[in-house]
């Protein structure tokens, strides 16, 4: 059997190592080894969205990251999103429209809507609702999480 | 947590400050924005915990010979596989009718069933082991489409039919009379969160399960059943779903199974989570439909007489299709009368996988065939199909249901209707739309439009009399904090929030002193699935007469206590007027505990006036109906097949609504599960029985950018429902789901525009292959 790799990175500002397989995929191992059970498998494809997280600033599939690429890079998830008990924005703007049902998509949602922000603080409606087309969600019928991104955005405007 | 959006209005009742009729946020809408939300994957795994992964073989249909299970023993970590054999006592998961084994024993069904089980210290061992199977089987060509089965398979079930009058006979006497056979696609639920179970083994023949389930005690039955203990002796707990709609209903028993067995049979927990292909394999999905039909009308499109014939496939047993199917008859006549009529529903056997509940239980497929039935009419005698909608809907003297019952309330769907065209300005949209495809055909344009107002008229009770019930527990703790439990589940749609409501409301607390608890067999027995839109009318009423019985013993109390009359007592803003005196809540729950009064109390519901005889096929089987209606404009690209929801109006009753926010997001969210059911998802079988698209990268639930950016969603504001509901609410859960049918309507219309006087040959879902099938077929007659 292979060695397990020792992968040091850094998760939602926290340097953190941890072992892994070398097929293990980052989704798997922020899941089952860090217990950061925020971002979830919805297909284990790129197909949903449900364990969206960035690295190094890009938007990405948990599912579809080997957790050996991880090393050196930053990993940010829905469980860095607040400060505390402060939330992010997003957050409150996803409560406020009542943008979430089942609530397995929300993290994803979230930190894709986030990762927009972040290239684009003023999207345009159809700029949102392509960008979040990579997240699957099967409850709410979209409308909300679109109205909530866009008031979060002109919020952080200010 | 109170939200505030200009669409949406507070209907709470200023007297008691609590919360019912106000926009709250859902119960667990912070730890949902958090990631914190724990669902049954996401829970620490004890120590020891073993990890169960099905295996089947790659057939659909066929006898095996040879189940050869020596490499998967033999793999890396493997520590039991398990079979039919392995079985204690009843090999069966099915709901009803005892012909779903957990394990298939020699015989295939269905390409997907599970033959065995392995069980392995990790998910990936067992995953890797369940490859290593060799199985010899001698594969029989599967009947797969319900085509074949009408021909080859069979019915599963005795067809079922409502007949009044001799519809043949008024038919053939109508001056104008149409006939034609369509396509339904079924639906895959695509719940976010995939079908999965933990078991914990107990002491002696105890057995603990935490399932994503929408039927804890139906798992509780099966269980016991399983390993011949008694119902006792387990325990089912579901504290969340990530999404149900209808496909944990009778679909989460058999990974329960599995996970209890492996459970027993290592006495380690188990657990198991289906990986999405085999998840969208193993289990079942919304029924598809061939229909065919026949009516006879005059020439202002006022029905005479009206055939319809549904066929469905049921996949390989029966699973809940008695009633889903019986639903597609209840709702076959959606909001319209039919003077003489013929009903007809069989229920064909097919290998494929058991086909299901799934939001709208059948009603969707009847309410369409009547849509499509108004769209041909409208179409062949050139006249605008909201025209011909409202003449036939139900009116006075003309308010008979096919089974014979006088569907009550039904005015609210014409002035719904009315009200919709209205502030949808349907007629000026729909001439503009007009006038834009003219101007299309002549410029040789690629784009067509169309227009279209459809309502839903849904019965709502389970068609089944003994499913009419519900229990809760309420406990009240001295410090004033209050408990509810109650046998319905969270599966998203906000019900552990309106009964949060409902209870706060009873004593006149915050919402935030009102604590809610796992759904658990233990603490409300007996429960039937959270299922058929009555989650909240049941459970409401359950919880709100158990936190009643302890609002009165404290009312009791307090009056003794301080001299007062009873009546002379009340609850709001969370404090206790008693009197002239006014003492905080807190106070009084202490002082009953100080005086020994008991703050416990259990409440039952079971719905009145539910007389439906299936044998004699008479009395009530709806205890009401909720109603609503969408409009729904589409583009579409006549040279791709391309389309484009461009706009949506919806207007829909809830009754006095308990929530708003979580209603509207019930009506938005139904709707474009329902635009996807008829637009975007196809189920591709071939023809070895194999379902081809077992994944989102080929099955296609609506996105982002799919849903109509202009999206305009009310409720109906005089709502208030005409039975004593818990607070007059109307059930919300699987109406909207039927709005969509709008959106197939208006694709028909947009179509419809390059022929005259032909009913475009649609089959739902319409995808662009359809569309461009439906063009190219206009065009050919045309040209």
């Amino acid at each position: 059997m292979m060695a397990k790799s020792h992968i040091t990175t850094v998760i939602n500002g926290d340097p953190t190592e941890f072992l892994c397989e070398t097929e293990q995929t980052l989704l798997d191992v922020l899941r089952d080894e860090l217990h950061l059970t925020g971002s979830k498998e919805g297909c284990a494809s790129g197909d949903c969205g449900a364990c969206s997280v960035i690295v190094d600033g890009r938007l990405v599939c948990a599912c579809l990251v080997l957790a050996v690429e991880a090393q050196d890079k930053t990993v940010e998830t829905i469980e860095g999103m607040a400060s505390g008990e402060r939330l992010h924005p997003l957050q409150t703007k996803f409560l406020e429209h009542a943008a979430l049902q089942c609530g397995v998509c929300t993290p994803g949602f979230l930190i894709a809507a986030k990762s927009l922000l972040e290239r684009n603080p003023d999207p345009t409606e159809s700029e949102v609702r392509y960008w979040l087309a990579g997240n699957l969600c099967r409850c709410t019928g979209y409308d909300k999480i679109v109205r909530a991104v866009l008031d979060a955005a002109a919020d952080m405007r200010g | 947590m109170p939200i505030t959006n200009d669409r949406i209005e507070d209907r709470s009742d200023p007297d008691v400050g609590a919360s019912v009729g106000r926009a709250m946020a859902h119960d667990s809408a912070v730890a949902h924005v958090r990631g914190t939300a724990v669902y049954v994957d996401d829970l620490p795994e004890p120590k020891g915990t073993v990890h169960v992964v099905p295996g089947y073989a790659d057939i659909a249909r066929g006898r095996i010979d040879t189940l050869d299970l020596e490499a998967v023993r033999n793999a890396p970590g493997v520590l039991d596989v398990l079979t039919a054999s392995s079985i204690p006592e009843v090999n069966d998961c099915s709901p009803v009718f005892g012909d779903d084994p957990i394990l298939a024993a020699d015989e295939v069904s269905f390409h997907g069933q599970p033959l065995f089980a392995v069980v392995a210290e990790t998910r990936d061992q067992a995953r890797r082991a369940a490859r290593l199977a060799r199985i010899e089987a001698e594969a029989i060509r599967p009947i797969v489409a319900v085509d074949e089965g009408i021909e080859n398979g069979g019915d599963l079930m005795p067809s079922y039919t409502f007949e009044r009058g001799n519809p043949a006979l008024s038919i053939k006497a109508c001056e104008h009379r149409l006939e034609g056979r369509f396509r339904i696609g079924g639906q895959e639920h695509f719940y976010l969160e995939g079908q999965v179970a933990i078991a914990f083994p107990g002491e002696g023949d105890a057995m603990r399960i935490l399932s994503s389930t929408q039927h804890p005690t139906e798992i509780q039955h099966l269980v016991a059943a399983m390993l011949g203990v008694p119902d006792a002796a387990v325990v089912c707990e579901c504290r969340r779903m990530g999404g149900g709609f209808g496909g944990k209903e009778s679909q989460a028993a058999q990974w329960a199974c599995l996970a209890a067995l492996a459970a027993r049979r290592t006495g380690r927990p188990a657990k198991i989570r289906l990986d999405r292909d085999d998840d969208m394999r193993m289990t079942g999905k919304r029924h598809d439909f061939r229909v065919d039909w026949r009516c006879g009308f005059d020439h202002e499109g006022l029905l005479a007489g009206v055939d319809l014939a549904f066929s469905s496939r049921c996949g390989y047993s029966a699973d809940l299709s008695m009633a889903v199917n019986d639903r597609t008859m209840f709702h076959a006549d959606n909001a319209y009368f039919y003077p003489e009529c013929r009903i007809l529903s069989r229920r064909i056997r097919t290998d494929t996988v058991s086909n299901t509940a799934f939001r709208g239980f059948g009603g969707p497929q009847g309410m369409l065939a009547a849509e499509r039935m108004m769209d041909a009419i409208a179409i062949h005698l050139d006249r605008d199909p909201f025209e011909v909608r409202m003449r036939n809907l139900y009116a006075p003297g003309r308010d008979i249901t096919p089974f014979g019952m006088e569907p009550q309330g039904y005015r609210l769907v014409r002035r719904i209707m009315q009200r919709l065209a209205r502030t949808g300005e349907y007629a000026k949209r729909r001439r503009a739309i007009a006038r834009f495809n003219v101007a299309a055909a002549e410029g040789a344009g690629h784009l067509r439009k169309g227009i279209s107002l459809t309502p839903v008229k849904f019965g709502i009770s389970f068609t089944l009399k003994h499913l009419n019930q519900a229990g809760a527990l309420v406990n009240v703790f001295g410090d004033g904090s209050v408990q509810v439990n109650h046998g319905g589940t969270e599966m998203g749609q906000g019900l552990h929030t309106k009964i949060t409501q409902v209870v706060a409301e009873e004593f006149g607390v915050d919402i935030g002193r009102v604590r809610i608890t796992a759904t658990r067999t233990d603490k409300v027995p007996n429960t039937s699935a959270t299922a058929a839109s009555v989650g909240s009318d049941l459970n409401g009423m359950a919880a709100s007469r158990a936190a009643g019985v302890i609002r009165r013993r404290l009312a009791r109390l307090a009056a003794r206590l301080f001299q007062v009359r009873e009546r002379q007592v009340s609850f709001a803003y969370g404090q206790v007027r008693v009197g002239e005196e006014s003492i905080p809540f807190e106070r009084l729950t202490q002082l009953a505990v100080e005086e020994r009064v008991s703050l416990s109390a259990t409440g039952h519901y079971a719905t009145p006036g539910m007389t439906w005889d299936r044998e004699t096929v008479s009395g009530n089987p709806f205890y009401y109906y909720a109603m609503g209606a969408a409009c729904s404009e589409v583009s579409v690209d006549i040279t791709t097949g391309e389309m484009r929801i461009d706009r949506v109006d919806i207007l829909h009753d809830v009754g006095r609504s308990l929530n708003p926010a979580i209603d509207i997001g019930q009506i938005e969210g139904g709707f474009v599960q329902g635009a996807g059911w008829l637009t975007t998802e196809e189920l591709a079988f071939d023809e070895q029985g194999r379902l081809r698209t077992h994944a989102p990268s080929t099955y296609k639930i609506p996105t982002c950018s799919d849903v109509p950016a202009d999206f305009r969603v009310s409720l109906f504001e005089q709502g208030r429902n005409r039975m004593p509901t818990i607070h007059r609410s109307k059930a919300v859960g699987e109406p909207p789901l039927m709005l969509a049918i709008s959106v197939f309507s208006a694709i028909t219309h947009a179509i419809a525009s390059l022929s005259s006087r032909r009913l475009p040959p649609l089959d739902a879902p319409a995808t662009p292959e359809a569309i461009l099938r439906a063009v190219a077929a206009l065009r050919s007659e045309a040209g």
